[in-house]
């Protein structure tokens, strides 16, 4: 909302500066947004009239024009192409100084002498428009200070309204809250029911019910709708962000802006008829005033005149804007005014369902004071008959009063109102800040019963009320305490990792952390074979955003790739996000879906950063397998994890892949990824990631202490050599069942092929370590131990001990 | 005996030459071995008359300690000599760079989101979370926006086909919170929320953290005394705040908070950091709570901008870009 200060200035005076004003809209919540001062230094520009305009000797561009300033004549050298005799238009006399800085000298352009200069409304900061001299009314009285003329300086206040505030879309809405907060007095409104002077009317049938409960309208006859707008008028709404039209016009936006009831202006002569409110029929067309025919259906409210029966024309848009047909033009005679009261939510999301925007569509929305038809129209008729004249008829205010509400008493109590605050606040203040509202006030014993003007519907119960006490008496007049209630203690599981703690550890192991948008593209997803049980958006901003991801190793891989492309060779990224999927069936049955909280890491390039000590090389699988492996430590039960070569999905090496189970179920994946996917992805054979889901890597174990072993370890190493296809998890099984409780550990320190072994078999070399709990173990009891764990190795593994 | 005499004081002059532990050695035995010249003089002792031998064997056991006084001397010095060496020629090139010290990093987001939510836990608030994929009770409904509240039309929500949506905020966190469940109540929600928007200052996902105080004593002034506490240790200074009315469907009375922040031209503005009210009567009632009872108060901040006024980012994008050379920037 953007308004006059001046204006708001002459409904409620106030002695404070624009700077105290705009501080206290802000605190009120009423926040400014801008503030433009116009017109700041116009000592010295009068109002001037150019008696004649002779083109200069020596220039095409220029006119030596003689201005009458009211106190004799000046000779002026003039650029301007509309400077013509007769116009009337500012003049900066020698000495002025106007607002851009430009200091007024005699002087002598290409020989002529010019004693001062004629404005542009941009020269005189009072409007961006810098086509030609800034055109004045023929009437203005030649002499007069321009700002006295234009009522200038005034500032244009732009403010954000929130929802709740519809009444601050008028400047008088807004001057009672500027009244309540600086202590003024909101002046009262003129607007005396002007008496008929002819019966000229329209009959008015309300047939919407509860969607328009009210209409009110007149017939003004013989209009001059050519008048000019009077420049105080033209001035208010240039300077509240609109554009003046033609006086008719002008006068609803004027009323609108200042009371905040939108209206209308119908040319009465091309009404046929009388007038009906109803439904838009179904495909109902209406060509609109801004040039536009739109189609319509019954969720749209239409304003109708009645010739035609069941097939009368639409003439207006209800509540957002008029009909091209009926329109006032400057040759009206006969004015139909309409003020109605449109509900929020037959207007809501309307004018969004047309591609359009209006002021009067966007006010009903927000709601409007039902009370204001009858007066908006009184005061809009008084407008015109001072300034167009005209004949008025009676006053057409049509309610339903069944569908129109009168505000309730609301009690405030007074300890409701301290404990909520934290603040006792003074009975005066209380009722003071009610009062200047416009609210009406009844002490109680326990407190206030307020009433609320018809224009504040958004007062609606007790809190609404502690708000206004609040936001007037002001924000920054609350203390500040701590809060001193009941406190329960939270209970964290132990047996549960934090996901920072997680994050920490990958990042000590080397990863950044990545974040990002939880949304992908169905081409990406396709690419991956992520095809099932999406959970695609209905309204994505892009088809590259368009479905909730299934897993976040494609947008990791993306973000790989970004670094790739960046001079990074070595990328190393992690993100904890969730991962959504829907099954058929859920989606049948309408549940919601399954956000699974899921970490995924990715990685390519070295093993290690580059450096000087060890002999580089590129990670493999057992690198991120490292990484799970600490992952899987941390939460101390190793034993309840698996990973396993089968059931691997396509976007997997199927030779370089695993999947994860814990406790038998699959949690995760890691590896290479496809060796197709990774060149259409333009990356290499070193890509690799781990996927698995969050929850099971946050269980942890609550340790049991169990008493520390009191007889040594004894360690045996053998070499062992066996087919290629015989896996390590074979091996340990084999060794671990044959041993039992007295393998402590078994370790794989070494793994070969090549010379020396075999075509087709690699080497295992091992480390034993043998313990037992009741005694310390002997050379023969080791012995022993290897020589079954080797008898079976040969059997179970076709193995043969080595050396 | 001026043999022996002169001999030891050649002898001297040997030890003292010796330059190797090993010539220092072969010093040794001809002095004090078994052949040695003293060990021969102590021989001789055996043929001198009692007199001549207590005499002569004090002078000769005097000169016997003397050699061996400086040969142990000379050993010394030979052996420090000999450690030095080997030290010297053992010493490392300490500037090489550590063997696997690199490290990754924190995401920002999730640095100022702990810091956020750390501050809160030591005023016992207890974390929670809901689910991202919301419905529109929890989102709008229980939260007091009624079916086309304007209100709604500023929350640019992602729907999905089942008409369920894309939480717009983390308040239905709140709900969820409060939810069977009686006050007092401390909980703070740190999660990604969601608006169909995405500019330069606006992205479709970003992340809020959303804080709920309810029991029988709160009040407004408990809610400025906690966020101005919080904007506290958060920057770990004080600021100029402000508390300024505004409208969340959700609370009443609502406000925004600003900070007088200083801009690089030296001059200062204030600028929008938190959103807070009193929990809204009806959104109790919503969630089963006696509004008569229990007033309590919440508010909501969107981390991005902490993290952004925190570390200096200046582009929000950048936040998601996971681009490395900005991640390194916060390891």
């Amino acid at each position: 909302m953007k308004f006059s200060e001046n204006w708001l200035r002459h409904h409620v005076p106030t002695k404070a500066s624009r700077d105290e004003l705009s501080a206290t809209l802000t605190a009120i919540g009423l926040e400014v947004e801008e503030v433009t001062a116009l017109g700041d230094s116009l000592d010295g520009v009068i109002v001037a009239r150019i008696i004649s305009a002779q083109k200069h000797p020596e220039a095409d561009r220029l006119q030596v024009c003689e201005v009458d300033t009211g106190n004799g004549t000046v000779q002026i050298v003039c650029g301007a192409p509309n400077a013509r005799a007769g116009l009337v238009a500012p003049l900066a006399t020698v000495g002025a100084t106007l607002p851009g800085g430009i200091a007024i000298k005699a002087a002598k352009l290409r020989g002529v002498e010019s004693f001062g200069m004629l404005c542009s409304a941009k020269e005189l900061g009072i409007d961006p428009d810098a086509s030609g001299l800034l055109e004045l009314p023929a009437d203005a009285k030649v002499g007069t200070p321009l700002a006295t003329y234009l009522g200038l300086p005034d500032a244009s206040i732009e403010i954000k309204l929130t929802p709740n505030r519809a009444d601050c879309f008028s400047v008088r809405g807004i001057a009672f809250d500027v009244a309540a907060a600086l202590g003024g007095q909101v002046i009262p409104l003129d607007a005396q029911p002007v008496p008929a002077q002819n019966d000229a009317t329209m009959q008015v049938v309300l047939d919407a019910g509860e969607r328009v409960p009210r209409f009110a309208g007149r017939v003004i006859g013989n209009v001059d709708a050519s008048v000019s707008t009077p420049v105080w008028m033209a001035e208010r709404l240039r300077r509240s962000g609109l554009r003046p039209i033609s006086f008719l016009v002008d006068v609803t936006q004027y009323v609108m802006l200042e009371l905040g009831q939108p209206m209308h202006a119908f040319d009465k002569d091309k009404l046929e008829g009388d007038i009906v409110v109803r439904p838009a029929r179904a495909n109902e067309k209406l060509a609109l005033l801004d040039g536009r025919t739109v189609e319509l259906g019954d969720d749209f409210l239409v304003v109708s005149d009645s010739v035609g029966g069941k097939g009368a024309r639409a003439v207006a848009l209800g509540g957002i804007m008029g009909g091209a047909e009926t329109r006032v033009t400057d040759t009206t005679r006969n004015v139909f005014l309409e003020a109605a009261h449109w509900i929020p939510s037959a207007i809501i999301g309307r004018s969004r369902k047309l591609g359009m925007h209006t002021d009067a569509g966007h006010r009903f929305e927000r709601g409007v004071d039902p009370e204001l038809p009858g007066i908006a129209v009184e005061y809009a008729t008084r407008l015109i008959l001072d300034i167009a004249g005209g004949i008025p008829g009676p006053l057409v205010d049509v309610t339903l009063p069944e569908h129109l509400r009168s505000p309730e008493p609301i009690l405030l109590r007074r300890a409701r109102l301290a404990r909520v605050l934290g603040l006792t606040v003074a009975d005066d203040e209380v009722a003071r800040i009610f009062t200047a509202l416009g609210m009406k006030v009844e002490a109680q014993a326990d407190g206030w019963k307020v009433t609320a003007p018809s224009r504040r519907f958004d007062i609606e119960r007790e809190e609404d009320l502690i708000e206004e006490v609040a936001r007037i008496h002001g924000y920054e007049n609350i203390p500040t305490s701590t809060p001193a209630g009941a406190l329960t203690l939270a209970v964290e599981p132990e047996g549960r990792l934090n996901e920072l703690a997680v994050r920490e550890q990958l990042a000590a192991r080397g990863y950044y952390e990545a974040v990002n948008l939880a949304f992908i593209g169905n081409d990406v997803l396709q690419r991956w074979g992520m095809t099932e049980q999406l959970v695609p958006l209905a309204n994505p901003l892009s088809a590259d955003l368009a479905v909730m991801r299934p897993s976040l190793v494609p947008g990791l891989i993306v973000a790989l790739s970004h670094n790739r492309a960046r001079q990074q060779e070595r990328v190393r990224l992690f993100e904890l996000g969730r991962t959504f999927r829907i099954s058929a069936e859920a989606a049948a049955r309408k549940d919601a879906p399954t956000e699974t909280p899921t970490l995924a890491i990715v990685a390519c390039g070295n093993a290690h950063a580059e450096q000087w000590g060890e002999a580089s090389r590129q990670l493999d699988f057992h690198d991120l397998k490292g990484d799970l492996d600490a992952l899987i430590a941390w939460g101390g039960e190793p034993e309840r994890w698996a990973i396993h070569a089968d059931g691997l999905p396509g976007w997997l090496h199927p030779g370089r892949g695993a999947r994860v189970t814990r406790d038998g179920k699959t949690v995760g994946f890691l590896g290479a990824l496809h060796p197709q996917l990774a060149k259409a992805l333009d990356l290499g054979a070193d890509a690799h990631v781990l996927e698995v889901e969050l929850e099971p890597v946050l269980g942890r174990r609550l340790p049991k202490a169990q008493p520390v072993p009191r007889f040594p370890s004894v360690r045996r190493d053998i070499a062992v050599d066996v087919p290629e296809a015989v896996t390590w998890s074979q091996i340990e099984q084999t060794v671990r069942q044959t041993l039992g409780n007295q393998l402590k550990e078994l370790r794989l320190f070494d793994r070969y092929s090549g010379k020396g072994v075999e075509v087709g078999r690699k080497s295992l070399a091992m480390g034993l370590i043998l313990q037992d709990a009741s005694r310390t173990l002997t050379d023969d009891d080791a012995d022993r131990n290897i020589r079954e764990a080797v008898a079976a190795l040969e059997m179970a593994c076709k193995a043969k001990l080595r050396g | 005996m001026d043999d022996l005499d002169s001999r030891a004081s050649a002898a001297l002059a040997d030890i003292d030459k010796a330059d190797t532990l090993e010539a220092l050695d072969a010093l040794r035995v001809s002095l004090l071995g078994k052949s040695g010249i003293v060990t021969a003089a102590l021989k001789a002792l055996g043929a001198l008359s009692p007199d001549e031998r207590k005499s002569r064997g004090a002078e000769v056991n005097r000169i016997k300690d003397h050699l061996a006084d400086a040969l142990a001397a000379r050993k010394q010095v030979l052996e420090q000599a000999e450690l030095d060496h080997r030290l010297a020629s053992e010493t490392i090139d300490i500037t090489l760079p550590g063997r696997n010290g690199e490290r990754g990093g924190i995401h920002p987001i999730t640095r100022t989101l702990e810091r956020i939510s750390a501050i809160f836990s030591r005023l016992g608030y207890q974390r929670a979370d809901g689910p991202e994929i919301e419905d529109d009770w929890h989102n709008f409904e229980a939260l007091n926006f009624p079916p086309h509240h304007p209100a709604r039309a500023m929350h640019d929500t992602f729907y999905f086909g089942d008409g369920r949506l894309l939480r717009t905020h983390t308040s239905p966190v709140q709900v969820r919170s409060m939810q069977g469940r009686q006050p007092p109540i401390r909980i703070i929600a740190p999660g990604k929320v969601y608006r169909s928007d995405s500019d330069q200052t606006h992205s479709p996902m970003f992340h809020q953290i959303e804080g709920l105080l309810v029991d029988e004593t709160s009040s407004f002034a408990d809610l400025k005394g906690t966020l101005a506490e919080f904007i506290r240790a958060f920057f770990e200074r004080d600021f100029e705040m402000r508390f300024r009315p505004s409208y969340f469907p959700f609370t009443e009375p609502s406000a925004e908070v600003d900070i007088r922040w200083e801009t690089e031209d030296g001059g200062s503005r204030w600028l929008e950091v938190l959103g807070c009210g009193m929990v809204h009567p009806n959104v109790l009632k919503n969630c089963g709570i006696d509004p008569e009872r229990y007033t309590g108060f919440a508010f909501g901040l969107g981390v991005e901008r902490f993290a952004m006024l925190r570390y200096g980012v200046s582009d929000l994008r950048a936040f998601f870009e996971n681009d490395l050379r900005f991640l390194k920037q916060f390891a």
